[in-house]
């Protein structure tokens, strides 16, 4: 396996193929782009920047929430403490939605998917480059629209849709008759389709495009990843599509799915909302897996452990995800039975789940171990997201769900599996591709220390919301009660050091970009075996114009 | 020790300001009861009045002494001074809050003694494993790495003991949620409805009583000395030791109603009525806090439970039927006061003697002056109070 990498340079003969873009302008190249590596960068800046958009507005949120009272919100709203309080709902809805649909998801699917589904099945672009194009500008779109939402009349007297990401009616129909939750799920259905014309395009690539050899059961990790994920979002993103269109039936022209005055169920809405929500939370967190797993597997210097259990346990993931989304619901009302079926299905997810994380760890065992920046991201991805994990059993109890639910346990629990889990799932694919994507290498010392930072940051942010959970503090709410001001103190001062990490990030970034090593074809050595390696750094405008073939190459990667 | 002597301090000048309200209130409504004694009263209570502070302070003090002393003798309803630490977050707590119903013990029994034992354990081993193997086969200690890629009885291993762990833990979460949907037989009956944004109540075993419960603002709250953000107008006054049944829907947008201390949780759907209960022994205040996104006062809707004795929870019926000029109906209601005639005698010789003023505005003396209904009545079979 070690000498894979090196046998296969040989059949990328690009001396014909120069690392130029055939003379495209500037916009042609970016705009119009069709060339997957460029996409997949056009996402990653994308990313950024509305993750520095989400980011910011959690700050605002902690801030507001560092004492009680409202001390921060009423500068926006000329002291208006009714409209304060709506703009924190308007806060807690922009940031949900913009880190789950506009930053984890165009990051993690659009970016690294886009980047290295081609190259580690050995294909030279995706199956439908145009259509990958509309996919990264409709999320461009959406994104414009949900940014719109925030400044035009939502509930009577004040601006922007406060409905939380959920968008639950009747509050985001008769509770919000201005124009705003119409551009809010207008940004949902273009967010959707872009994701849907991803996912085709993504299982397509990989159905069909696999170099000679490159068998299902020969794959990259990340490359089954994306494959699951494609296919939760086809099959999910439909259904939200549906639940949002009902609501703007509902809004606009006098139906009455979600109303019980016309016959409708509010409840039925939630039941579609979350028939997509939870398979979307696994769509944020799969991806993350996969890199996690070819980190594993670079930085042990061996090949991942169980690799078929990895790859199945992925698959189950996805499957049970799509039966179990009514433990999000447990307090609406259901019937004990209903409850009864929803804990045991949730609870199962941790099966495969303790597949995975075994398997990493039977991954480093006997390896060979380094632990530069992706690896320690990696890492830090495994034990946090354990822990968001575990949290998860606690929550999956119908009975106890009693107790935490829509409080800041949930909030914890969360965190820990998104911001702790894909997050950190996401910074280490960017440190361990970096070199890969811009050619240059990043700063080893700032990427440790971003990590370091970053690591104790979001702990000391997140941690304490389990006690506040524990001590019963609601979710979404401005102002609380003096009794909880202590550990929400020490969250939003967890804020602050994360803060601080991010902005080790940035430095890094841009010391690296312009000052950085010119960045080896594999700078990990051995234990990196995947197709990408065997590329220059970065990867010539089209690569494997000649396809790999791995017909001779016996096992998984 | 400071938190305690000082919420003694501040629940003793509570009472001595509400004493004070009372007794106002109680000149006024005796006039209407029992228009003889009234003159008396009022000639007795107003020089009181115009005297110093000092003489106000002491009238204050023996009223409460008094109201002490005749709180079981006669069952009337004030305010209920909140317990800190129960019923309402912990400052710099961390745990769950103190449970109170057999089904919150319950469940916090299987939480603290079962699951969380569990997830630190598993975190703790996951963590473990990891720092074992990242110092065991760190590249200067193992310098050639293995080739191992499977090893069937490992992957069986890991397969199968978390899955019989969960079927362990699925034997009390079952048991939970079964015991949660098998409430004894209900004793009162309330009806929630949520509000943008407040809580409405209605009592239908009581004729239907009802009435808001608004938030109080920050001065009212400090003023009172209870929890601001927890605390409402109007409480949800219920019996002790007696099986709630709350129906709780809602009447514009979701909200749900809460009570972390009961291990209570229920959304409030438009068109929907949904059902929960709770049986509590202990009185005291109980705090919750609406729990759905209900659009810009959310945070703003707080939920108070008052669990009383029964007997002053009936006192507590009879003042609020009296309020909303309900006839005296439901459990306990309409036979009888649950009161003895002697302690009756008692209050009216306490109200009518003019050497013992200050015992007149003791608050109870107002609930407890035998009306001409009550006099025609049979005398009550259990006299709980004498």
């Amino acid at each position: 396996m070690a000498s894979t990498a090196d046998q296969l340079v040989a059949h990328d003969d690009h001396a014909h193929d120069a690392h130029h873009d055939h003379g495209l302008s500037f916009t042609q190249r970016w705009f119009f782009s069709t060339n997957h590596k460029d996409i997949g960068t056009l996402y990653l800046i994308f990313a950024i920047f509305a993750g520095i958009i989400g980011g910011a507005l959690s700050g605002f949120m902690r801030w507001e929430l560092a004492n009680p009272g409202m001390q921060v919100l009423p500068w926006f709203t000329d002291g208006n403490i009714d409209a304060a309080y709506h703009l924190w709902n308007v806060f807690i809805t922009g940031h949900g939605l913009i880190m789950v649909f506009f930053m984890v998801m165009p990051a993690l699917i659009g970016g690294f998917g886009n980047w290295f589904v081609p190259l580690m099945i050995g294909a030279p672009d995706m199956a439908f480059p145009r259509m990958n194009n509309i996919s990264f500008w409709l999320t461009v779109t959406a994104f414009c629209l949900l940014g719109a939402s925030m400044f035009v009349p939502g509930p009577p007297g004040f601006d922007g849709a406060g409905t939380g990401w959920t968008v639950y009616p009747p509050l985001s129909t008769s509770g919000h008759p201005g124009p705003a939750v119409d551009l809010a799920i207008f940004s949902l259905h273009l967010a959707g389709a872009a994701s849907i014309l991803g996912a085709i395009n993504f299982i397509t690539t990989i159905f069909n495009m696999r170099a000679p050899g490159m068998t299902l059961h020969k794959m990259p990790l990340f490359v089954w990843s994306v494959l699951v994920t494609a296919f939760l979002l086809l099959l999910s993103l439909p259904v939200l599509a549906g639940a949002i269109t009902m609501l703007l039936t509902d809004r606009n022209f006098g139906t009455t799915f979600f109303d019980a005055a016309g016959g409708g169920d509010p409840v039925l809405y939630q039941h579609l909302f979350w028939f997509f929500g939870h398979p979307e939370v696994y769509i944020m967190i799969l991806p993350a897996f996969g890199i996690a797993s070819q980190i594993i597997s670079t930085f042990a210097r061996k090949p991942v452990f169980g690799y078929l259990g990895m790859a199945y346990a992925m698959v189950a993931i996805g499957f049970v995800g799509f039966i179990v989304w009514a433990h999000h619901m447990f307090t609406v009302g259901m019937s004990v039975n209903t409850k009864m079926y929803f804990t045991a299905a949730t609870m199962i997810i941790a099966v495969p789940t303790g597949i995975k994380i075994f398997s990493w760890i039977a991954t480093m065992w006997g390896g060979k171990l380094t632990f530069e920046t992706p690896m320690l991201w990696a890492l830090g991805f495994i034990f946090m997201f354990t822990v968001g994990g575990v949290t998860g059993i606690v929550l999956a109890n119908g009975g106890i769900d009693t107790y935490m639910h829509d409080t800041y346990y949930v909030v914890a629990h969360f965190h820990y599996v998104l911001s702790l889990g894909a997050v950190f799932g996401l910074f280490a694919g960017f440190y361990y591709w970096f070199g890969k994507m811009w050619g240059r290498d990043y700063n080893e010392f700032l990427g440790k220390l971003h990590f370091w930072v970053f690591f104790i940051g979001v702990n000391v942010l997140f941690f304490p919301m389990h006690f506040l959970g524990a001590d019963g503090m609601p979710r979404r709410i401005p102002d609380y009660p003096e009794a909880y001001h202590f550990w929400n103190q020490i969250a939003s001062w967890g804020y602050a050091i994360m803060l601080a990490g991010m902005a080790v990030f940035f430095v890094n970034v841009f010391l690296s970009l312009f000052g950085g090593r010119k960045s080896a074809a594999n700078p990990w050595g051995e234990g990196a075996t995947t197709l990408e390696w065997t590329l220059s750094s970065p990867p010539p405008f089209h690569q494997f114009e000649t396809l790999p073939d791995l017909t001779k190459v016996q096992q998984a990667r | 020790m400071t938190v305690g002597w000082l919420t003694g301090l501040h629940r003793t000048l509570q009472t001595a300001v509400l004493a004070t309200a009372v007794a106002t209130a109680a000149l006024v409504s005796a006039q209407d009861i029992a228009p003889a004694v009234a003159p008396t009263i009022a000639s007795q209570a107003a020089p009181a009045a115009g005297t110093t502070a000092a003489a106000v302070a002491a009238v204050q003090e023996s009223a409460v002494a008094q109201m002490s002393a005749q709180e079981d003798a006669i069952a009337g309803y004030t305010r209920m001074a909140p317990t800190p630490g129960i019923g309402q977050p912990v400052p710099q707590g961390w745990q769950l809050q103190q449970q109170f119903t057999p089904i919150g013990q319950e469940a916090a029994f299987l939480t603290d003694v079962i699951l969380n034992p569990l997830i630190v354990g598993i975190s703790l081993f996951v963590l473990g494993l990891m720092a074992w193997v990242s110092y065991r086969y760190r590249a200067a200690a193992n310098p050639v790495p293995s080739r191992t890629t499977h090893n069937f009885t490992i992957e069986v291993v890991w397969t199968l003991v978390p899955a019989i762990i969960l079927l362990f833990v699925a034997v009390p979460s079952f048991r939970l949620l079964a015991n949660q949907y098998n409430p004894p037989k209900a004793d009162v009956t309330i009806k929630v409805t949520g509000y943008q944004w407040y809580w409405g109540y209605e009592y239908p075993d009581y004729g239907g009583i009802s009435f808001d419960a608004l938030p109080l603002s920050k001065a009212e709250a400090a003023k009172e000395g209870v929890p601001y953000l927890l605390d409402t107008d109007n409480r949800v006054v219920v019996p002790a030791g007696k099986t709630v049944k709350m129906l709780i829907t809602a009447a514009d947008v979701l909200h749900s109603w809460a009570i972390p201390s009961f291990w209570v949780k229920m959304d409030a759907v438009p068109g929907k009525i949904n059902e929960t209960w709770f049986k509590v022994d202990r009185p005291g205040v109980y705090y919750g806090q609406c729990s759905e996104l209900c659009g810009t006062r959310h945070g703003f809707m707080p939920i108070t439970v008052e669990v009383l004795p029964e007997d002053k929870f009936n006192a507590w019926v009879r003042m609020k039927q009296r309020a909303d000029g309900i006839e005296p109906t439901g459990p306990g209601i309409a036979v009888a006061p649950a009161i003895s005639p002697t302690a009756v005698a008692a209050a009216v010789r306490a109200a009518v003697t003019p050497a013992d003023a200050p015992q007149i505005v003791a608050p109870e003396a107002r609930l407890q002056l035998p009306t001409p209904e009550a006099a025609n009545m049979p005398a009550p079979v259990a006299a709980p109070a004498a």
